[in-house]
C-alpha cells in the first residue's frame, strides 16, 4: 500500500519535472519575472545601502513570493491541456500521492528559482549573504515549503475557474501570512548578523505551520479533487 | 484478457445498474432521474444533442462526478461507496484524449499506468504500442502526433488498463477510418470477453454501426429507448428527431420496459429540488 502511495507520488513529480524540462515554461517565466522584480527595486532604490539593508529581507521574500505564484499559478497547466485532470480524478487508490507528488514538483521548482535569485540578490543589492547562506537556505526551504503546501491545495482548487489568475493570488497570501512573516523576520534577522540560535523562535513557528499544512492540505485535496 | 480487479459479476447480473440518477449543477438540472440497465457483453449507445446530458450521465457512472440523488450499482460496486474498486476496472476514451503533449507515447502510457495502481513492463507497453500500431514511434512526443495517433494512444492505454466497462464520449470525432476500425474493434473485443460498453455521441450512423441498443436524450431525460434488432438506420433517425431534439416523452412506447420504477424517478426529482 505504501509502495504504492510512493510510485504514484514520484510518478507525479517524474511527469512534472519531465513536461518542465521539455517545456521550460513554468521556470523560465519564474526566473525572468524574479530577476525583473530585483532590478526594478534595485533603479528605485538607489546605492543607500542602510535603505537597501533596511528593506532587503522584504524585497528577496517578494521575489520568493512573486516568484513562487507565478509558478504555483501555471502547476496544473499541465493537467489543463487535454482535460487530463479527469484522467487524474478517474484513477483509483489515494488522491495524497496525487497532492504530494504535485506539491515536490512545485517545491522543487521555488527552490530553483530561489538558488538562482539569491546569488543575483547579493550581487545586485552588494550584500554580504554569502556567509549566511546555509541559514538564509534553511529559512527559504521552510518558508517555500510552507507556501507551497497551501498553495497546490488552491492551485488545484481554482484550476478550472477562469479567474483562476487573479484568484489564486487572493486566496493564497490571506492565508500564507504567518509563513510570510515568520520567514521575512528570520531572513532580517540573519542578514542583520544573526545565527539560527537567534531566529529559532521564527524556525519553530514554520516548522509549526508547515507540519499543520502537511497534515491538513492532502485531507483537502481529497474533498476538492471528489466535490 | 481478463478484467484488472475482481471477476465480473454472474453472467445474469447487469454490469450498469442505476436508478433515479440525478445530478443538479447549482440551478440547471443537467440529469433528471435516469435509470439505466446494461448487461454483459452489451454496447448501449446514448443519444442525444448537445446538452442532452449524456456525458454528465457518463461521468457519473464513471465516478468522476457525485450524482445528486439515486444511485445504484456499476460492475456491482455501489456507485458511493464503491467507487475505487469501480475505477479499477472502467476505462474512458473521450473527445479530449488525456495525453500529455510533452511526453513520449511510452512515458504517458508508464505515466498512466503507474497511477492506475498497475506495474506495466517496458515490454507491456511496447506490446501495446504495437497492438495499436505505434511500435516505431514510442520515443516520439505526443506533442508531434496527429489526432488519429492520439486517438491510437489512448486505445493503447485502454490495452493496458484492461477494463471491463468502457465509456466512450463522442468516441469518434476527428478520427480517420484506420483508427474507427481499431476503435470499433477495441469494443468488439471488449464485448467480446464479457465486458461492456456505453457510448454517447450525436453521430447516430457510428452509433448504428456499433450499438446494441439506444437510449434517445433530451435535457437531461431519457425519452425513448430501443434495441438495434430490427430497427433500420432510417428510423433510428426517425427517432431521434422525435424523441432527442424535439424531445418528445416516448418512454410509454419504448419496446423495452424501464429499469426501474416510475416512484424511483419521482422521488428522485424530489430530491434535486
Amino acid at each position: 500500500m505504501m509502495t504504492e502511495v510512493l510510485r504514484r507520488t514520484w510518478a507525479m513529480t517524474w511527469k512534472d519535472v519531465t513536461v518542465e524540462l521539455r517545456a521550460r515554461e513554468r521556470v523560465t517565466a519564474m526566473l525572468f519575472f524574479a530577476a525583473l522584480v530585483l532590478f526594478i527595486f534595485n533603479f528605485a532604490l538607489g546605492p543607500d545601502r542602510d535603505r537597501l539593508a533596511e528593506v532587503a529581507p522584504g524585497l528577496l521574500w517578494l521575489a520568493f513570493l512573486f516568484t513562487g505564484m507565478l509558478g504555483l499559478g501555471r502547476s496544473f497547466q499541465a493537467e489543463r491541456e487535454n482535460e487530463c485532470f479527469e484522467e487524474l480524478l478517474l484513477t483509483p487508490g489515494d488522491r495524497e500521492s496525487i497532492y504530494f507528488g504535485k506539491l515536490a514538483g512545485n517545491v522543487l521548482f521555488m527552490c530553483m528559482a530561489e538558488a538562482m535569485i539569491l546569488p543575483l540578490f547579493g550581487i545586485l543589492y552588494n550584500l554580504d549573504i554569502w556567509r549566511h547562506i546555509p541559514a538564509l537556505a534553511l529559512i527559504a526551504f521552510l518558508g517555500t515549503v510552507g507556501f507551497s503546501t497551501i498553495g497546490t491545495l488552491l492551485a488545484a482548487m481554482t484550476a478550472h475557474l477562469r479567474a483562476r489568475e487573479v484568484m489564486l493570488p487572493l486566496l493564497l497570501l490571506p492565508l500564507t501570512v504567518p509563513v510570510v512573516l515568520g520567514s521575512v523576520r528570520a531572513t532580517d534577522a540573519i542578514l542583520g548578523g544573526g545565527g539560527l540560535a537567534d531566529v529559532s523562535h521564527w524556525v519553530k513557528l514554520l516548522v509549526g505551520f508547515d507540519v499543520v499544512f502537511l497534515v491538513v492540505c492532502p485531507l483537502a485535496f481529497e474533498f476538492v479533487l471528489e466535490e | 484478457m481478463g478484467g484488472a480487479g475482481a471477476p465480473l459479476p454472474a453472467v445474469s447480473a447487469p454490469v450498469v445498474e442505476v436508478a433515479g440518477l440525478t445530478k443538479v449543477f447549482g440551478r440547471t438540472l443537467a440529469l433528471d432521474g435516469v435509470d439505466l440497465s446494461v448487461a454483459r457483453g452489451e454496447v448501449v449507445a446514448l443519444l442525444g444533442p448537445n446538452g442532452a446530458g449524456k456525458t454528465t450521465l457518463l461521468k457519473l457512472l464513471a465516478t468522476a462526478l457525485k450524482p445528486t440523488a439515486g444511485g445504484g450499482t456499476v460492475l456491482g460496486e455501489d456507485l458511493l461507496n464503491g467507487r475505487d474498486a469501480i475505477r479499477r476496472r472502467i476505462g474512458m476514451i473521450s473527445h479530449n484524449h488525456h495525453l500529455y503533449e510533452e511526453l513520449t507515447a511510452g512515458e504517458n502510457l508508464h505515466f498512466a499506468a503507474v497511477m492506475h495502481g498497475l506495474r506495466a513492463s517496458g515490454a507491456r507497453i511496447q506490446k501495446a504500442l504495437d497492438e495499436v500500431g505505434l511500435g516505431e514511434q514510442g520515443n516520439g512526443k505526443v506533442r508531434t502526433f496527429s489526432t488519429g495517433m492520439k486517438r491510437r494512444l489512448v486505445i493503447g492505454k485502454m490495452l493496458l488498463f484492461d477494463p471491463d466497462l468502457l465509456f466512450l464520449d463522442e468516441p469518434h470525432n476527428t478520427l480517420d477510418q484506420a483508427a474507427i476500425t481499431l476503435l470499433n474493434g477495441y469494443v468488439a473485443a471488449v464485448r467480446a470477453r464479457g465486458g461492456a460498453a456505453i457510448v454517447a455521441t450525436h453521430n447516430l450512423s457510428r452509433a448504428y454501426d456499433m450499438a446494441d441498443r439506444f437510449i434517445l436524450m433530451h435535457d437531461g431525460a431519457v425519452t425513448y429507448r430501443t434495441e438495434k434488432s430490427g430497427l433500420l438506420a432510417e428510423r433510428l433517425r426517425e427517432l431521434y428527431t422525435r424523441h432527442a431534439e424535439n424531445g418528445e416523452d416516448g418512454l410509454d412506447a419504448s419496446r423495452e420496459p424501464r429499469a426501474a420504477s416510475h416512484e424511483a424517478r419521482g422521488a428522485s426529482r424530489e430530491a434535486s429540488r
